[in-house]
């Protein structure tokens, strides 16, 4: 537990103290605002009984945001590591295989939660300047942040996963993409097909993203997308490991 | 302290280290000789568990590298080839991490980060990014990263590499104070560093241990058939005659120089030192003499000999 918090204290360290960690925030935000202006325009042509953070989430900033910042976050976390050759000093020192995984994770996790907090300010902005203030419930945006954490904990495992593939952290960042992305598009798969009755279309609307968190957005908390992201999230995590640990297969 | 026994290492397509067994015991200082791609590092990566063996085993202290990685790792303090550091902390801030990962409590951390920025010199620098320190500096936070946690066995790899010689006698001044306390086995491919800083040396090349011996055995080994050399004044007739009349000479030769002076290369046999000898001998005889040496087979030589194809047997 020590070395955890030691370990994940010197990988945020790694994103706060570089320019890089506030470059993402930086490209973040920017492209959040830009999904605020866009909503702000549809605002003022017609009402809306949609909650705020529903409008926000189907235009279309907020997945490129997470498709485009995970792999960016991610991808240095083990491929930087074995470029510099620092993951051999880490890996000689007496600390599990799991600890590591689990403190560049939660770390990622941590710094990808940052990313989304000057989203608040959004929404205090609308609040100031708007009298309907049922849209702005607490609570809708509670599991809005909620479905946020948790298709980024997935989105970032998959990043970790692919970063410990590899040592170049440009193919790190493509693979985590990938992942993300084949992962997102599927999702829209059932509406191509003719019968959305069959086993396949079920299993489909099953790892349907884009359809879990406009729940979310709207203040639908289900527990069956929460456990199937928190599931596959703890997937990808034990496949890192068993990556990690292949270093010393025979 | 170390055990090793009929280890092997193949990667895809080559052998890196063949059927290789050694042992090392406490408070040892041996070095791991060869040339570049002998499997010095390889060695040294299996020894720290950091890559496993194909086959054969290894073991650290008693422990076994591949079944008890953490006990081995809670033993090691591994230097790895070209010293990786995080270059974006301070000094004394990446001391304190990687004490604190490798499990020392934070009064102790702090006790250790000091001890060891004292013993290696760095405490002018503690503050100062380790990106922007110069490569003996940087190879010395490397060394003290190395003796945090104080173990038992340091393994160097490449200690020296890349510095100038100020700091190549810095570093290797520092690795023989260790020896008190520690065991240590350092990798090189720089001969003096052996002759100066080791008891012992096992020579590497491809893959397999051809010598192992300690430092003064192998040069007396070398020595046996080592040469005196003599330039005297003298007529080349009666040189011959002279040293036809030696039986402990096994061959002479005998070559003019300029003036009148003639060089002897004596060889003696069963490596004995004839010096005094030819001194007696020109004394004797009233010649003079201006030059007499044993020709003292560095290490290098045996290097040199160990390392070519077809000739190791004869070391």
């Amino acid at each position: 537990m020590r070395v955890l918090l030691t370990l994940m204290r010197r990988e945020m360290a790694s994103y706060f103290l570089s320019l890089s960690g506030y470059v993402i925030i930086a490209a973040a935000t920017f492209l959040n605002s830009f999904g605020f202006v866009l909503l702000l325009m549809q605002l003022r042509q017609s009402a809306s009984p949609m909650p705020v953070t529903e409008m926000y989430y189907v235009t279309p900033i907020f997945w490129i945001v997470l498709l485009l910042a995970v792999p960016v976050i991610t991808m240095r976390s083990f491929a930087l590591e074995r470029a510099t050759g620092t993951y051999e000093t880490l890996m000689t020192s007496p600390v599990r295989e799991g600890t590591v995984v689990l403190a560049k994770f939660f770390s990622a996790l941590f710094f990808y939660l940052v990313m989304w907090l000057p989203m608040i300010a959004v929404v205090t902005v609308i609040q100031h300047f708007s009298n309907e203030r049922q849209s702005l419930d607490p609570s809708i945006i509670g599991s809005t942040y909620l479905g946020i954490l948790l298709v980024g904990a997935l989105f970032l495992s998959f990043g970790i996963f692919a970063s410990a593939l590899t040592k170049s952290q440009t193919v790190a960042a493509m693979v985590s993409l990938a992942l993300c992305t084949s992962l997102f598009l599927l999702g829209f798969l059932p509406s191509l097909l003719p019968d959305t009755a069959t086993r396949a279309a079920k299993l489909l609307a099953w790892v349907a993203l884009f359809d879990h968190m406009h729940d979310f957005a709207r203040g639908v908390i289900d527990t069956r997308p929460a456990i199937f992201f928190v599931s596959f999230t703890v997937f990808f995590l034990v496949l890192t490991l068993r990556v990690v640990e292949s270093r010393r297969w025979k | 302290m170390i055990e090793v026994s009929d280890l092997t290492k193949r990667y895809a397509g080559h052998t890196a280290v063949d059927n290789i067994s050694f042992t090392v015991e406490r408070g040892e200082i041996v070095g791991l000789l060869g040339p570049n791609g002998a499997g010095k590092s390889t060695t040294m990566r299996i020894l720290s568990s950091f890559l496993p063996a194909t086959s054969g085993t290894a073991k650290v202290a008693g422990w076994d590298v591949f079944h008890d990685s953490l006990e081995v790792r809670r033993r090691i303090g591994f230097m790895p080839e070209n010293n990786p550091l995080h270059m974006d902390m301070r000094v004394r801030e990446y001391l304190k991490f990687r004490a604190r990962v490798k499990g020392l409590g934070v009064r102790r951390s702090r006790e250790r980060v000091d001890t060891v920025m004292d013993q290696c010199g760095i405490t002018d620098v503690s503050k100062r990014l380790i990106g922007q320190l110069s490569k003996g500096y940087k190879q010395r936070v490397g060394l003290a990263d190395a003796l945090l946690h104080d173990p038992e066995l340091i393994i160097l790899d490449e200690p020296t590499i890349g510095l100038d010689p100020h700091q190549i006698r810095a570093v290797r001044a520092l690795i023989k104070g260790l020896a008190e306390k520690h065991t240590v086995l350092i990798s090189t491919h720089i001969l003096p560093e052996v002759e100066m800083t080791c008891s012992r040396v096992l020579i590497m090349y491809e893959g397999r241990i051809l010598a192992a011996d300690s430092t003064d055995n192998l040069q007396r080994r070398m020595n046996v058939n080592g040469q005196i050399v003599a330039e005297v004044d003298a007529p080349a007739q009666q040189l011959h005659e002279c040293f036809s009349q030696i039986p402990e000479l096994e061959s002479f030769n005998i070559s003019a120089l300029d003036g009148s002076f003639q060089r002897c290369a004596l060889t003696a046999k069963d490596g004995l030192d004839l010096r005094l000898m030819v001194y007696e001998l020109a004394r004797l005889n009233s010649w003079t003499l201006r030059e007499l040496t044993r020709s003292r087979h560095s290490l290098e030589d045996i290097y040199i000999q160990v390392t070519q194809p077809g000739e190791e047997d004869e070391v």
